[in-house]
């Protein structure tokens, strides 16, 4: 592909409205052959809803896109992909029963009319993956793939479409390190080649070291556009934001106390049957946070869930702040001083039909403070929670707004209001800031601290409340992003394969270093 | 016992279970082809009743067995347009609206029925065909190769079903949409389409069920079916959505039929208890069911109606 001072694509004033929500704001926005372009912003700033207009997704309700100087209309993925624009769907867009040369193949035109022609795709692939190093077998059975190859099939049907311009929507989200260096590698063939990228992530390192040039969206408009030699992650997070950001929190030198959370030789079978959590040791100490670092599905939500009480484990035993708690009821373990953060916050930590003061109430609803011989207090309960809105910042239009109108990082505040008003001795928190934005987030990481400290003064009131309540928690963190974790952890340990590859001190540790434990690589000094 | 199970008998028991599975088998594989692209259609029963109505006027007037069957054949194809406009483009609550089509296909049938014909006049049934050379194997001619015409494409529809839904894109379209429909609406393919081919398809083989019931039969009456479609819904799970699953679901269920009925007729099961017999076979069916269903993973967006960018 030849000329590169033209650009592939333009997308000039594009404007598209929801109910209620202007999601693109009069929109500019263009990619050249070899570049990559970033598309950055918070949830809800617009990215996707902009890919999804160029992918034929969602019309545009004002403004033109042209493709190689014309203008084209888009008003299906097919016209998207006619017109040479591919997209790497955040959400894999594969179908899992289906083989990869299957997959290849929807909505192809067969060689063979009306029968498939999988051996001609199975050949073309093995061509494809071969020039763009993206190993795979064409007949495997897609959900039997990980996660790195799924997105690599993801890739290969993009080429076989023979994409110019392709969209990569939050591509690194699901990759350990290692894998990730690995798509870049790729994606930097792709553009060697002349083809365009569309980079969606908010993952700042990441865009800083792929990107040509960046685009910040904020409320469905642009808020600048930069190349990327210059800019910095804190001035990238405050155009994202619109003000000043303060990306690694402050915190303390942990002073830890007795151990709170002891889980001893613990194995937990899977939804598959297959061993989830295989012989895992872990303790934590009061006034610590222990970050499990690892990709998802190496058993963290099994060892989250048994912890929890939710699953139950084949051997091995749990105790909460001294007391077994191994194969007791949530309740019981609640009881004994364990709060909850479930990795899915709509499926398991909310109930989005429910107002938000009943979603702050599903703990203690039959505490005596809240019920009357069967009734609720609801003098009591609306004070109690309208304390929680304030004190957790949680933006609703009021109390018995349905929590799941909320955004993600509200509905993640409601939950966590709830799970430390109780004053925990332990908190496990699984993917606490997963989607939520990076205002949310920052919110989010120094409540975690000052709980661990214990000195803030809305929880300071609070455990003046629950006088009985001790107050220094022990919190174990699970989290797939390693900023996360590194910003938190007073310990990182890395699981892999349901077992503890490693702990490390995230002062001292790299990423590297954890990236290659979170794939099973042991280094010899760690 | 002994001697009840003699060879005649279980030649007749054997022949007897194989057709009685036609219906079956036919009504359920055209639901596997509704099934596998996401659409559930519990309006089987209501298609497969009109569908035998229709076989049997069309009998009863012409006095032609293949005109029945392509009577039956259009009154399904109507009525599974009508389910694909009523599941897919209104994308209406699958497990309601089916019902309503089964009502409608019960009361229709029988007003028809009342109106059109009043007594029950018998009809021609399909003419017995003999394979050459096969019928002629001692027991095994008998059972398997004395059949009509309809048993035989019945059974070659198996492999046929199985081809198009492995090897054809059609197919291949039928499964990515059942399994994960905004994954194969952005590659272009239809979802609501492929769903519409797929449900179409499955009202016009219940439909042409129907008609092979009525007229192998050789008459009509109010509720013909006695539940059989819902009996194909629930094959098309026993047979964990392949073809060949479910025709071996239809002939369990066509041999426990068979066998009640060679019992019966033997005077094996006392005539007060024929009632209670006449149960047997949906109670093998939902037990055999309950066993079979805990394995089985239907497709994932069965039931769930697309619309694209949500």
């Amino acid at each position: 592909m030849t000329d590169r001072s033209s650009p592939i694509l333009e997308m000039k004033g594009i404007t598209k409205r929801f109910p209620g929500v202007l999601a693109n704001d009069n929109v500019d926005f263009d990619v050249y052959p070899g570049e990559v372009h970033t598309l950055l912003g918070e949830n809800g700033a617009g990215k996707s809803t902009l890919v999804k207009i160029l992918y034929g997704l969602y019309p545009a309700d004002e403004g033109e896109v042209l493709i190689d100087g014309e203008v084209v209309s888009l008003d299906s993925p097919t016209d998207a992909i006619e017109h040479g624009v591919g997209m790497i769907h955040q959400h894999f867009m594969l179908v899992p029963t289906l083989t990869v040369a299957e997959n290849v193949s929807l909505g192809l035109k067969s060689s063979r009319g009306a029968l498939t022609d999988l051996k001609a795709v199975s050949e073309r692939i093995l061509e494809l993956s071969n020039e763009y190093g993206l190993d795979l077998d064409p007949s495997a059975v897609v959900w039997q793939l990980s996660v790195g190859e799924r997105q690599r099939v993801e890739i290969i049907k993009a080429l076989y479409r023979d994409a110019r311009l392709l969209i990569l929507d939050e591509p690194t989200a699901v990759l350990t390190p290692q894998e990730v260096d690995q798509l870049f590698v790729t994606l930097r063939k792709l553009t060697d080649d002349g083809r365009g990228l569309i980079f969606i992530s908010h993952k700042l390192h990441e865009v800083l070291a792929l990107s040509t040039r960046i685009t910040v969206l904020r409320r469905g408009a642009v808020t600048g556009q930069i190349p990327v030699e210059g800019a910095t992650r804190e001035s990238l997070a405050n155009m994202m934001v619109g003000r000043a950001v303060k990306l690694t929190p402050d915190k303390l030198p942990a002073e830890p106390g007795e151990i709170a959370l002891k889980v001893q030789d613990l194995i937990v079978m899977g939804d598959r049957g297959v061993i989830a959590v295989d012989g895992l040791n872990l303790s934590v100490r009061r006034g610590e946070i222990l970050g499990i670092a690892g990709v998802s599905g190496n058993g963290q939500r099994e060892l989250a869930e048994t912890i929890a009480g939710l699953r139950q484990s084949e051997s091995g035993t749990i105790e909460v702040a001294g007391i077994d708690v191994t194969g007791a009821r949530p309740r019981k373990i609640r009881d004994a001083g364990l709060a909850y953060v479930p990795e899915e916050r709509m499926r398991e930590g909310a109930i989005g039909d429910f107002t938000v003061w009943e979603n702050l109430l599903l703990i203690d609803y039959s505490s005596p403070e809240y019920l009357r011989s069967g009734f609720f207090k609801f003098g009591a309960i609306k004070e109690h929670s309208q304390d929680l809105v304030d004190t957790f910042d949680i933006r609703t239009p009021s109390l018995e707004t349905s929590c799941g109108s909320l955004s993600g990082g509200n509905i993640q505040k409601v939950i966590m209001a709830r799970e430390l008003s109780s004053s925990p001795t332990v908190l496990v928190a699984s993917q606490p800031t997963r989607g939520v934005d990076i205002g949310a987030a920052e919110y989010i990481h120094r409540r975690l601290i000052d709980t661990r400290n214990e000195l803030t003064d809305a929880e300071f009131i609070h455990a003046k409340l629950i006088e009985h309540r001790n107050a220094c928690t022990a919190i174990l963190m699970i989290s797939e992003d390693l900023d996360e974790i590194f910003g938190l952890s007073d310990r990182v340990a890395v699981i892999y394969e349901g077992k503890i590859m490693g702990i490390v001190d995230p002062e001292t540790a790299t990423r590297e270093e954890v990236g290659l434990m979170m794939a099973g690589i042991t280094t010899t000094n760690a | 016992m002994g001697e009840v199970f003699t060879a005649a008998v279980l030649v007749a028991v054997v022949a007897s279970a194989i057709r009685l599975a036609v219906p079956l088998l036919l009504a359920s594989l055209g639901e596997t082809f509704g099934q596998r692209s996401g659409v559930l259609n519990l309006g089987v029963d209501g298609i497969m009743l009109l569908g035998a109505f229709a076989g049997y006027y069309a009998v009863l007037k012409t006095g032609n067995v293949w005109l029945g069957l392509l009577a039956g054949a259009i009154v399904g194809l109507f009525l599974g347009l009508a389910s694909s406009f009523i599941a897919v483009t209104l994308k209406a609550e699958q497990g309601i609206s089916g019902i309503g089509v089964y009502l409608f296909g019960l009361g229709m049938s029988d007003l028809l029925f009342q109106k059109l014909v009043g007594t029950p006049i018998p009809i021609n049934t399909f003419p017995k065909v003999d394979i050459p050379i096969l019928s002629d194997i001692p027991y095994l001619g008998p059972m398997f190769f004395q059949h009509s015409t309809v048993v035989y494409l019945a059974f070659a529809a198996i492999p046929v079903s199985t081809f198009i839904i492995n090897r054809t894109t059609f197919g291949m379209n039928i499964r990515a949409v059942g399994e994960y429909p905004e994954a194969a609406d952005t590659l272009g393919v239809s979802v609501a389409g492929t769903r519409w081919a797929a449900e179409t398809i499955g009202g016009t083989l219940a439909g042409i069920a129907g008609g092979v019931l009525a007229i192998s039969l050789g008459i009509f009456q109010q509720n013909l079916t006695n539940g059989a479609g819902f009996i194909a819904i629930a094959l098309v799970y026993f047979g964990a959505f392949t073809p060949l699953g479910i025709m071996w679901g239809a002939l369990l269920f066509g041999a426990i039929n068979a066998l009640v009925l060679e019992l019966k007729t033997l005077e094996i099961i006392p005539r007060d208890l024929s009632n209670l017999a006449a149960m047997a076979p949906a109670i093998i069916t939902i037990l055999a069911l309950a066993v079979v269903a805990r394995r089985i993973r239907a497709p994932a967006a069965l039931t769930k109606p697309f619309t694209r960018g949500h």
